[in-house]
């Protein structure tokens, strides 16, 4: 929970059922390989109890992990290592995947952006 | 384990000790059926009528004036539906609220797709009607007016008085839903000019699933189910004995002196959580609130997140947030207010009961304290 301050991708969902806020911030690092690692993700919500909750298990999914592989996670998966939620709550869970979709898509513009402008 | 601080009295209500002991009787002993003739059902149609007695008496009203219901959304619903059937197509205007239970506004929703025409009206910051509004809203085509006593959610208490008088003079009827006024602030059918009145137990630490409508000698209405013409034919069904019973009860035991503990518990649990930044107070303050009720707004966090922190401390609260109900609408009441969804999402009801103590409340304010310290923490929108 929080911000990464020199995060290199951040997501900002707000959610369309019932109006709260979710904000995703990511930090990606190339490993000796070349592969690149999320090496940190934070969040910051004004969001209900499941929001936060289902924040948290995305951090625990995601952190460590390559990003090809953090790409894979969806709200089910979440979901399920949450153990279930009722209906009613699904779709703040889906708060948290989709923000973390789009910090992922941020890094990337970012990346492209540099790429860019070195040449 | 720290006993459970159950501060959600305006969902409902733990059925008081006492109430319970006077229902218990009639589930196996004076189980008859109101309508027999012999002498089981005889003692069951005392107890009936005893109770409806009891509760005549605590609104001022003539014994063969309540009809029982099974609870205050069929009070309701039987109040709107069986004036606008008695009085349709001669009559068919209702004026309500923008701020009634969902059992009037979706009653009245429906009626509009029957043929009603139905005025909502605003209300001010602290949730008042205002009766030139109502009185400008009068046409010749007005039957009801049906506007909520003391409100479930934000706890403003209408003059109904004053709205009894106006509804009196343009020759027009009123109704109010006293849910969750009654038994702590007076309702007096005469003086206050009503002519119907909603009415409900479990509100009252008495059983769910019973209630009762006031309705004043000589209402033409439509009855609500038709069958073995209990309740004067407008309500038929084998009657809810225990229930009843239990209603009653409730409503002999309830008292002034609850009422003013109550109050002052409300009031400090209002200065304590107004010691917390940036926290607003939803609804007004003094003798026009319930004495039970008390509504914030936290700047930058939201309410069922609270809620559900606060679940974790064993204590039990409710929002006006899209996220506890069903219908993941945010609360219309505090949208009537003008709170924005945001501000409306940030918010939280805490009902007291009889039951709080002093200890309660200092539990209460010091959890609440340290857990919108972390939420406020982890939101986007704190600067
Ligand atoms: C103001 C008000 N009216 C009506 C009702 C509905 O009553 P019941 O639950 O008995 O149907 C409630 C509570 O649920 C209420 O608070
Ligand atoms: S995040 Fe809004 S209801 Fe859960």
């Amino acid at each position: 929970m929080g911000e990464i301050k020199n995060a290199n991708g951040i997501g900002k969902i707000g959610n369309p059922t019932c109006g709260d806020i979710l904000w995703v911030y990511i930090k990606v690092e190339k490993d000796k390989k070349g592969e690149e690692i999320l090496t940190d993700i934070k969040f910051k919500t004004f969001g209900c109890a499941a929001a936060i909750a289902t924040s948290s298990m995305i951090t625990k999914l995601a952190k460590g992990k390559k990003l090809s592989e953090v790409e894979k996670i969806n709200y089910k998966d979440i979901v399920d290592a949450l153990g279930g939620l009722p209906n009613i709550k699904i779709h703040c869970s889906a708060m948290a995947s989709q923000a973390l979709k789009k910090a992922i898509e941020d890094y990337k513009n970012k990346i492209q952006i540099k790429k860019r402008v070195n040449y | 384990m720290r006993k459970r601080v159950y501060f959600d009295n305006a969902s409902t209500t733990k059925v008081d000790e006492k109430v319970v002991r006077e229902m218990l009787p009639y589930f196996s002993e004076i189980f008859g059926n109101a309508s027999s003739q012999h002498d089981i059902g005889i003692k069951a149609k005392d107890a009936l009528e005893r109770s409806r007695r009891i509760i005549a008496k605590s609104i001022k009203a003539n014994i063969g004036e309540i009809i029982f219901t099974s609870g205050g959304t069929e009070a309701n619903n039987f109040a709107l539906k069986g004036l606008f059937f008695s009085n349709y197509p001669q009559k068919n205007h209702i004026i309500t609220t923008k701020i009634e239970h969902d059992s009037i506004l979706n009653v009245c929703r429906w009626l509009e797709t029957q043929g009603a025409k139905i005025t909502y009206l605003d209300v001010d910051e602290e949730g008042f009607v205002d009766i030139e509004d109502i009185k400008k809203s009068i046409t010749d085509k007005t039957f009801l007016v049906s506007i909520i006593h003391g409100n479930n959610e934000i706890g403003t208490i209408q003059d109904i008085e004053a709205i009894g008088k106006l509804c009196r003079e343009k020759k027009v009827l009123f109704h109010t839903d006293a849910c969750q006024s009654f038994t702590k602030v007076p309702i007096n059918v005469g003086k206050q000019n009503l002519d119907l009145v909603t009415l409900n137990a479990h509100k009252i630490y008495g059983p769910k699933g019973v209630g009762a409508l006031y309705i004043r000698d000589g209402i033409q209405i439509t009855p609500f189910a038709h069958g073995g013409g209990h309740e004067k034919k407008l309500r038929s069904g084998t009657e809810n004995i225990p229930g009843i019973v239990g209603f009653a009860k409730s409503v002999d035991i309830s008292n002034e002196k609850d009422v003013r503990r109550m109050t002052t518990l409300r009031d400090k649990l209002i200065e304590g959580l107004l010691k917390i930044e940036n926290v607003k107070l939803n609804g007004p303050v003094g003798d026009k609130r319930l004495c039970n009720n008390i509504n914030v707004s936290f700047n930058n966090i939201e309410g069922e997140a609270i809620g559900g922190y606060l679940e974790n401390e064993r204590i039990y609260t409710s929002t006006g947030s899209a996220c506890m109900s069903n219908t993941l609408q945010t609360s219309h009441v505090l949208k009537a207010l003008g709170l924005s969804p945001l501000q409306s999402n940030s918010s939280l009801r805490i009902s007291i009961s009889k039951y709080t103590t002093e200890d309660d409340i200092n539990y209460f304010l010091e959890k609440i304290t340290k857990i919108v310290k972390k939420l406020r923490i982890i939101s986007p929108l704190t600067k």
